[in-house]
């Protein structure tokens, strides 16, 4: 197992240990949740929030590891503009590991409101797959300074992590997903012509492709691979 | 190989310079230095790696996207010359694929396969930190590379890796991370677009690829940005989604 699946599945573990709360236990927003809280134990976080972007008809949501994270979360969206914003915006991570400093002009109403629930620092990643964007997952701290290398390695891991549960959340079929994310280019070219083949979101795309590795029992990689060499082609009358 | 001319280098390192006085997209900057480079040492293919400061090498650019190639700087995650410049934040030069399965048993017979018969790899490094390689392969194995070939190409190495890490901001570490990851995300919204173009207009992967950089060149668009588009709303990019 490479490096990095063996972190993400470091992470999922972790996850799976934490108690859910009632009601919660599969749900998406419940599990993102226990993301969090793993999230700002292990990065000395003041507090880790997700904000889920609204699709299809389906209104956004944020969670976070504590109440806290969760006021500042709902506070992001209220005032439009701050780290998460900017991350969603530019499709990158925004870093700002001090908000008081020099660099405090940059979300002038945004740095003084978080500033006043104890937050000196805010790393926000955003939740990404190519041209899919899901969402974005938010690090504050209560010490200005940047994230240490392994952090940021961790904290880009939990970002991993959120994108696969969110991913998950449509569709049951776990498998093949840390193969998904693990960077093939194949897979990815494959999503590409599947979305036209279907006339579907990219997220859709996906989804099929690994809905049809699951039913034939074969790894995503093989299946994307046929539709590259254009053995298997997907068919909008036969879901 | 025969040393390069003064002309062709001086040319590489002024199109470099410009890249830190304008604002640039990472994956274009590295494609055209691959280009680059390539012409200069009269290299097969070249290519790019970035860390994604998850302890892993991701392919970012190279000189042309033929499938086998890719598949090449790929597997560079696990082993390969390009993860042994980055550990090590030393050239690997001049090896020879037929004799190198002991140091890559997966790499090299996959290299050696695809028609190659060397491989050099050049850290991109700046003081204590690495931060990707570049890759240059060969198709004559006795057409090594000389001493001064290898401190010019190193040299292109490092003169990037400058332009990359933004040296003269103060917040240059932040820096780094946002355009790496941005970069990381843009090489897989390319791939996706690469599958879009290729069953929109029934192309190879390969010619959908260079149908795309065309457009964007000749649009004056950046090649992750139009890919955006082209996964996004391809009907709104005219000329490429197929009338």
């Amino acid at each position: 197992m490479a490096g990095e699946e063996a972190r993400v599945a470091r992470v999922r573990a972790k996850v799976a240990q934490q108690p859910a709360a009632p009601g919660a236990a599969g749900d998406v927003a419940g599990l993102l949740r226990r993301v969090c809280v793993v999230a700002a134990a292990d990065l000395r976080a003041f507090g880790v929030g997700t904000h889920v972007l609204s699709k299809g008809g389906v209104h956004g949501f944020s969670v976070a590891s504590n109440l806290v994270g969760q006021q500042i979360e709902d506070l992001q969206v209220t005032i439009g503009e701050g780290a998460s914003t900017e991350a969603l915006s530019s499709r990158r991570p925004v870093l700002q590991p001090d908000l008081v400093g020099d660099d405090a002009a940059r979300w002038p109403i945004y740095s003084a409101a978080i500033h006043d629930y104890g937050v000196r620092a805010v790393f926000a990643f955003p939740l990404q797959v190519g041209a899919i964007l899901l969402g974005v997952f938010d690090v504050f701290r209560a010490a200005p300074g940047m994230l240490s290398e392994d952090e940021l390695a961790q904290a880009l891991t939990f970002a991993e992590v959120a994108v696969m549960t969110l991913l998950d959340g449509h569709d049951a079929s776990a498998d093949g997903l840390a193969e998904a994310m693990a960077h093939r280019t194949v897979v990815f070219q494959a999503q590409g012509m599947v979305m036209v083949q279907l006339g579907v979101s990219p997220e859709v795309a996906l989804v099929r492709l690994r809905a049809r590795a699951y039913a034939d029992g074969r790894p995503l990689t093989e299946v994307a691979q046929d539709v590259l060499s254009r053995r298997l082609r997907f068919d909008k009358r036969y879901p | 190989m025969t040393a390069v001319s003064t002309e062709r280098v001086a040319r590489v390192f002024v199109e470099v310079a410009d890249t830190l006085v304008d604002e640039f997209e990472i994956v274009d900057f590295l494609h055209r230095l691959a280009l680059r480079t390539a012409e200069l040492v009269d290299a097969a293919a070249v290519g790019l790696l970035l860390t994604d400061q998850r302890g892993s090498l991701q392919f970012m650019a190279a000189s042309q996207e033929r499938v086998k190639l890719l598949e090449l700087f790929q597997l560079q995650t696990d082993e390969g010359p390009c993860l042994d410049a980055f550990r090590t934040a030393t050239p690997v030069v001049n090896a020879d694929l037929r004799n190198a399965a002991g140091r890559w048993p997966r790499f090299a017979p996959q290299a050696a396969e695809a028609g190659f018969r060397s491989v050099h790899a050049f850290p991109l490094r700046l003081r204590n930190e690495v931060i990707g390689a570049l890759n240059v392969f060969g198709t004559d194995a006795n057409a090594r590379l000389e001493k001064e070939d290898i401190h010019i190409v190193q040299a292109i190495a490092d003169v990037a890796t400058i332009a990359l890490l933004q040296e003269r901001s103060a917040r240059r570490r932040e820096i780094l991370t946002e355009q790496l990851q941005a970069a990381l995300n843009s090489r897989i919204t390319i791939e996706q677009a690469k599958g879009v173009l290729s069953q929109a207009l029934d192309l190879g992967i390969e010619d959908a690829f260079d149908v795309m950089r065309a457009y964007a060149r000749r649009n004056n668009l950046r090649l992750g940005d139009l890919a955006h588009v082209v996964v996004t709303d391809l009907a709104s990019v005219p000329g490429l989604a197929r009338p």
